[in-house]
């Protein structure tokens, strides 16, 4: 198939991997910030192409699992409110709040409805009017711009009985967030290559800069990542730190004009807590003053601050880069999917849940020290 | 006035609430003897089920398979089959996973009120052809009906009894290392069929289910006398939850190569849309047969005589390695865990 075998080459990732090999001079550390490129690496086995001299540390981009407990507890609160129809992705709904996750409030009797587009949700509104339906609304900047036109279609059409939860994060934040922190061992990243696909480049050029570390924009399938790698490391090894994209054929430097400017007439930049990383200023979108009241927390109430719970799982340093998922010792025996501890194990983007699914409870490789 | 409907024997009554059904169509009485005589029973066509006795009298000159399934598909009707073709496919083909030949099946419906009558008279038709093309006969049966709001249309449930015809057990005890892993075909249709239909996701092309009986190279198979060790149907969980489910109960490690496990293009282009791993996606008339690798070549030229699993190829081998444990060797060389699908199958988000 187009567009996909061609990427998956065993005899391309093998001359890749060679190119790579002959590249390092002495051991990089890279993130990759999206749990998709995560579930590929782990998948493929494209770290187990690499030289051991280059590290690749799983990032944060994994937006169910980013998604702070309290949204999931008012989640579940608004999905067990009669009258009112909670529409979710499939994914939200595994992962665990307060006291239980969205499919226990569905068999106790919640309204809940798997969506695959936010518009599925504004359907559901216009087919059932007297009844409340909230979107849960979380994501990357990926989605976005789906979201943004389900409350523009919403505000426009007077869909009265529409509203979102808003839960969105943005990436450039928590990789100053992950660069800023103690520990940080990170010195360049593959940025996620659909958020810049929606977002553009220029504003990862600053980073670059500041925190003098390659950035290079990359796609998600095997040959994609290879060459995001081998690009990383020309940069580290030529010293050099700037933004450029391996994923042309869908980024541009400005991104999607149209979709950004949904997103400034829809959202606005606030800050947010990220569950297992903290609070990060300016890391999300929240619905605009315009859109006030098709947002879920006006009609229903704020969601009450929250903290992450305290416990053996390590899901929060696994988000940061600086553990890896086998480093846990609950992994594979006290969290498996189906009875998870973390929120990394839970979602189909975790990289606990990329180890477990792809590499059976072995670890291939020795963990980090 | 009379309405010319060609020879059929189905309730002529045009109109009214004749055209739904009733909680009287279960009630034992008039109406569900009327429902018998003029959709059930003349949709199966079988002398047993016309004798209207409490059961069937059969008998089988050898040992039997014996099973049962439910069927609850939403929607019920989808490219390439319905509930009906599903509940006559689904348990035969049970059987001859069991290395039976599938003789016998009973039908019992559980009818919603409200559903329409030509609803019904589809689903009872299907069911009848499906039997008719399996060569099974449908030789008893129930009908009750439940309160609106109470089941999604109909649910069936089936239950078969088959001839034996393997002589040595068939199942995950016997596979030995070294065996070969036949798939009888592409994978993944099922599934994909009944997301695109329940979601309204249009693609470009229809995506059909594979939904169809695979007794015949099954019985081909031990009639040759290949030393077939264990079968298994690929349904709910799909090729991976299949093998895992073999690996652990037999205690033997299975490799795979991904490259020879085939999926359509249309297949594949909506498993990646929607975020589905094909090895996990449901089928309906797929299989997967392991016999020692010296038969291995005969068994896929016997396999490859029926069009239903023209497409058998060697997939893998039961090896060495970690007891228990299934291995893929994707298209980079490098071989990754296969799991059972945990929960439910739920696209990615983004």
């Amino acid at each position: 198939m187009k567009y996909r075998d061609e990427y998956r080459d065993g005899a391309a990732a093998r001359r890749l991997a060679d190119a790579i090999g002959r590249t390092v001079t002495r051991p990089w550390t890279l993130m990759e910030v999206c749990g998709g490129q995560t579930h590929a690496i782990v998948r493929y086995g494209i770290d187990e192409l690499l030289p051991p001299s280059v590290e690749l540390v799983h990032g944060p981009g994994c937006p169910v699992c980013v998604t702070p407990i309290e949204y999931i507890d008012k989640a579940i609160e608004i999905a067990l409110r009669p009258g009112t129809i909670l529409c979710s992705f499939g994914d939200m709904l595994r992962v665990p709040g307060t006291h239980g996750d969205l499919f226990g409030a569905k068999s106790r009797g919640g309204d809940i409805r798997i969506v695959y587009s936010p518009l599925d949700a504004l359907a559901i509104a216009r087919a059932e009017p007297v009844r409340e339906v909230v979107f849960f609304a979380v994501g990357f900047e990926t989605t976005a711009p789906a979201n943004a036109m389900a409350a523009y279609r919403a505000k426009q059409d007077k869909i009265a009985n529409f509203s979102m939860l808003v839960s969105h994060v943005l990436v450039p934040p928590a990789m100053r967030a992950i660069l800023d922190g103690p520990d940080s061992r990170i010195q360049g990243f593959l940025a996620a290559g659909h958020v810049c696909t929606v977002m553009g480049t220029r504003e990862y050029d600053p980073i670059a800069v500041r925190y003098r570390v390659p950035i290079v924009v990359t796609g998600f399938e095997p040959i994609d990542i290879l060459e995001g790698v081998l690009m990383c490391v020309r940069q580290l090894e030529e010293g050099r730190a700037e933004v450029e994209n391996q994923y042309s054929r869908s980024v541009r430097r400005d991104g999607n004009p149209t979709a950004l400017e949904l997103l400034a007439q829809v959202f606005t930049v606030i800050p947010r807590r990220w569950r297992g990383i903290g609070d990060i200023a300016d890391s999300g979108f929240g619905l605009s003053a315009a859109y006030v009241e098709i947002d879920a927390e006006f009609r229903f109430g704020a969601v009450r601050s929250g903290e992450d719970p305290v416990g053996e799982c390590l899901s929060g340093s696994v988000l940061r880069g600086e553990r890896r998922p086998p480093d846990c010792p609950a992994f594979g025996t006290r969290c498996t999917p189906e009875n998870p501890l973390g929120v990394t194990m839970v979602s189909s983007e975790g990289a606990c849940a990329a180890y477990y699914r792809y590499r059976g409870l072995v670890p291939t490789k020795e963990p980090a020290q | 006035m009379t309405i010319d409907q060609g020879f059929s024997l189905s309730c002529p009554s045009p109109g009214g609430d004749q055209d739904r059904i009733q909680l009287a169509h279960g009630g034992g009485g008039r109406a569900m003897a009327r429902l018998l005589e003029t959709v059930i029973r003349p949709a199966f066509g079988d002398a047993e089920l016309d004798r209207q006795h409490d059961g069937a009298l059969l008998s089988v000159d050898s040992p039997v398979a014996f099973t049962t399934d439910s069927y609850v598909v939403n929607p019920l009707f989808f490219a390439g089959g319905d509930i009906g073709t599903l509940a006559v496919n689904g348990t035969a083909n049970d059987l001859a996973m069991c290395g039976a030949q599938p003789l016998y099946l009973s039908v019992g419906f559980i009818l919603e009120e409200g559903l329409s009558m030509d609803t019904l008279r589809r689903v009872v038709a299907s069911i009848g052809s499906a039997a008719r093309a399996a060569g099974l006969r449908i030789v008893t049966g129930d009908t009750k009906v439940v309160d609106r709001g109470k089941a999604d249309g109909l649910f069936i449930n089936t239950a078969g009894i088959g001839r034996l015809m393997a002589v040595n057990p068939i199942g995950p005890q016997a596979i030995r290392p070294g065996d070969a892993i036949i798939l009888s075909g592409d994978i993944g249709r099922h599934g994909i069929a009944i997301m695109a239909a329940r979601e309204g996701l249009g693609f470009e092309t229809v995506i059909e289910s594979d939904c169809a009986p695979v007794a015949a190279p099954v019985l081909a198979l031990i009639e040759a006398g290949i030393d077939v060790h264990c079968l298994r149907d690929l349904t709910r969980g799909g090729l991976a939850s299949a093998l895992v489910e073999i690996a652990e109960i037999s205690g033997q490690c299975i490799a795979l190569e991904e490259s020879n496990i085939a999926v359509r293009a249309d297949v594949i282009a909506a498993c990646e849309l929607l975020g589905l791993d094909p090895l996990h996606v449901a089928n309906e008339g797929r299989f997967v047969a392991i016999v020692p690798s010296g038969d291995a070549e005969r068994a896929i030229a016997i396999m490859r005589r029926h069009e239903v699993s023209c497409g058998a190829t060697i997939i893998g081998s039961v090896g060495a390695g970690p007891a228990g444990r299934v291995s893929c060797r994707g298209p980079l060389g490098v071989a990754r865990a296969i799991d059972m699908l945990n929960g439910e199958q739920l696209p990615r988000i983004c």
